[in-house]
């Protein structure tokens, strides 16, 4: 491979890493929301696995990717709910709970999918109209006049479906839920002291629970983006650690929404440069490793935990289960 | 708030409590079955007699829980020292490789007997290197140990399929999988001692490797609650400013702690890698490491603990196998869900019947509750 086609193969990875980066923007805005509020949430993964595939089974039966996006929702939300009730009711283990829900929605997905559907734990092929499709965008041609613009509008503006759309959207009104609102300025407090939320006389329960089910929210748009989005089935373990990867990314953002930006646009970006890579050598170089571009995110993020990049510092009260003082 | 009621009798805490979450999280997997349209007595039949029904059946179920004993061990010794280690399957994952290497280099020219502790050291070895710069950068840079650990797992697997697709692997072959081991690189079966008990071990791969992982068990009991190093780990996970206080080295106890965790996890693949398959594979370790955690919480943190909740787990892992055989409609995912309902019980949810419990067994409060790790 020569030097052109690497830069070529660098720019034909943006469109791409852009598609692979809105599960993790969803995901990593759900996080933020729940670790933001004290309680973290390693269940990101299995949220995501069982929204897909209820978006996946609704939007089958009813043929409308909405009433999916909706099943997604709610089955995500009902899951959190559950991580809410074990870890803020009842002040269990949060990465226990997180733990228990992964593995419950990997199993269940598969047993019901295999029971309902008897194709290996798949979902059935959706037909066009009942999945996300994307949106052509008009002046195509006449933008194709300009240089660089044209190639953006056509590949990165053009092209997308609504969810992801909507992921953009999702950041900027997760930053003002978070930083301009009374709601935000409470949630982010009771994750930093929840004792002096408390002594304020607003309830540490029920705001947690309600940090808890925006995260549910935000995490079901990531399963049905999975699922009737950018495929059009349900797969049995789909989401592929991708809820670990959007966790690295808030990590990596430091538990700031505008950053989980960026940061979910760079893993995606090197998960699509890893895919076209395969089995190519780099000028100079010789063959890399795919390997190296999947641990990229997981080794930046242990980097910058480590103090090389800044400091990273986590809500104060994450994990912790609030005990009102009897 | 009815929060942290009085300590209860030990038969509850250690008994009716966790018997009482299992039996919850068995109701809710029936539920489960007869949702999908089959009979939950039927499947708990199957499920029963799969796992210890027969010989070959107790020695699928002891293999498994020696996989389970190693990774709870290892994920409670650093529950004692108050870290949370979620990277068990990493050093689980990584101590393979150390065992392998040891296996296909001395496996060719020695028996098993001189083979099996290096193999032991190779796999302990690695699988606590994989741990150290967690524990490192948790104890100087406050990075913290639960997503470090999380990190570590994903890049460990990177590592392996690196290595075994690009390395390790037999140039003719496809699989990313390392040649079969010479005799001296397998560990033997342990037909005799089920003979013992006049059961017929057949195809099951019930190996050595349960002996050296009661022997953990012992040389963990003994660090624990025995020996002065036990004792400042212990004192570390309940208090670590008063343990400061009093003269104990925060970062050398959190990395020793993760050191003999990360061991522990690592000899876990003894029994996968040398003791059944005879070669190093991909995913080998398959989500052991993370029943580890419901291991130790089921079993409190005790060895003795430890081997029953493990050999629990072992009867579902071998249970669920045969139930996906004879009632084709349940998958075998069904060992993941009823897994992951018994970690949300005994693990996530395991106070919430506590109040109740407390309330039937009531006796005054005391003070010194026993440390739970902080997540």
């Amino acid at each position: 491979m020569t030097l052109t086609d690497f830069l070529l193969l660098l720019r034909d990875s943006i469109p791409g890493g852009v598609r692979l980066a809105i599960p993790l923007i969803f995901t990593a805005l759900a996080g933020l929301f729940s670790e933001r509020s004290g309680i973290f949430d390693i269940g990101l993964e299995g949220k995501m696995l069982a929204s897909a595939f209820a978006a996946a089974c609704v939007a089958f039966v009813s043929g409308s990717p909405w009433l999916g996006l909706g099943a997604g929702i709610l089955t995500s939300m009902l899951i959190s709910l559950l991580h809410g009730f074990a870890s803020i009711t009842n002040r269990g283990n949060q990465i226990v709970s997180g733990v228990a829900i992964n593995f419950m929605a990997s199993g269940l997905t598969a047993v019901l999918g295999q029971a309902w559907f008897g194709q290996g734990g798949r979902t059935p092929q959706l037909a066009n109209e009942a999945r996300f499709e994307p949106w052509e965008w008009p002046g195509l041609e006449a933008m194709d006049q300009i240089p660089v613009l044209g190639w953006i509008y056509r590949f990165i503006i053009s092209g997308q479906n609504s969810l992801t759309y909507l992921a953009f959207l999702a950041v900027p009104i997760s930053w003002w839920v978070l930083y301009r609102t009374r709601f935000g300025l409470r949630l982010r407090a009771v994750g930093e002291n929840p004792a002096a939320v408390d002594t304020a006389g607003i309830s540490v329960t029920f705001l947690r629970y309600r940090a808890v089910l925006c995260a549910g929210f935000l995490c079901g748009f990531a399963g049905a983006y999975l699922s009737i989005a950018q495929s059009a089935a349900f797969i049995k373990e789909m989401s592929a650690g991708k809820g670990y990867i959007a966790l690295a990314a808030l990590i990596f953002a430091k538990w700031k929404p505008v950053p989980v930006l960026g940061a979910c646009l760079l893993f995606g970006y090197l998960d699509s440069v890893a895919i076209r890579l395969q089995g190519k050598s780099l000028p100079g170089v010789g063959e890399v490793p795919v390997q190296i571009f999947q641990a990229l995110p997981y080794i930046l993020t242990v980097v910058l935990l480590a103090g090389f990049i800044g400091v990273a510092n986590p809500p104060k009260a994450g994990g912790v289960a609030y005990t009102k003082e009897r | 708030m009815s929060a942290q009621p009085g300590q209860l009798p030990p038969f509850v805490n250690y008994g009716v409590m966790p018997l009482l979450n299992l039996v919850v999280a068995f109701l809710i997997s029936g539920i489960v079955v007869w949702f999908i349209g089959e009979s939950p007595a039927e499947a708990l039949r199957t499920l029963l007699e799969g796992a210890v029904g027969t010989g070959e059946g107790i020695g699928f179920t002891l293999f498994y829980a020696t996989n389970f004993i190693f990774t709870g061990l290892s994920v409670a010794v650093a529950i004692h020292c108050g870290l949370f280690n979620i990277g068990s399957e990493g050093q689980a994952y990584i101590g393979g490789l150390g065992a392998a290497l040891v296996a296909l280099t001395l496996g060719d020219v020695m028996p098993w007997y001189v083979t099996a502790p290096f193999a032991v050291v190779g796999a302990a070895l690695f699988g606590a290197l994989w741990a150290l710069l967690p524990a490192y950068l948790q104890a100087t840079r406050g990075s913290h140990i639960v997503i470090t650990t999380i990190m570590f797992n994903f890049i460990a697997a990177a590592l392996m399929v690196y290595l075994l697709v690009n390395v390790l692997r037999v140039p003719t072959a496809m699989a990313p999988e390392t040649r079969i081991f010479a005799e001296g690189g397998q560990l033997p079966k342990l037909g005799w001692l089920l003979a013992l008990f006049g059961l017929k071990i057949g195809a099951a791969p019930f190996n050595v490797s349960f002996l050296i992982a009661l022997a953990m068990c012992v040389v963990v009991w003994a660090l624990i609650w025995r020996t002065r190093i036990g004792y400042e780990i212990r004192t570390t996970g309940i208090n670590p400013t008063a343990a400061t206080y009093a003269g104990i080295n925060y970062t050398r106890m959190v990395v020793i702690a993760m050191l003999l965790s990360g061991g522990l996890a690592g000899m876990m693949a003894l029994n996968p890698v040398m003791g059944a398959s005879a070669r190093l594979q991909v995913e080998f370790v398959g989500g052991a490491g993370f029943v580890g955690i419901a291991v130790a919480l089921m079993g409190r943190n005790h060895p003795v603990g430890i081997v029953l909740a493990a050999i629990l787990f072992g009867v579902l892992y071998q249970g669920g196998n045969e139930l996906s055989f004879w009632i084709p409609t349940i998958s075998r995912d069904m060992i993941v869900v009823i897994q992951g309902l018994v970690i949300l019980f005994a693990g996530a949810l395991e106070y919430m019947f506590r109040p109740a419990l407390a309330r039937l067994f009531s006796r005054t409060p005391r003070s010194g509750e026993p440390a739970v790790a902080k997540a």
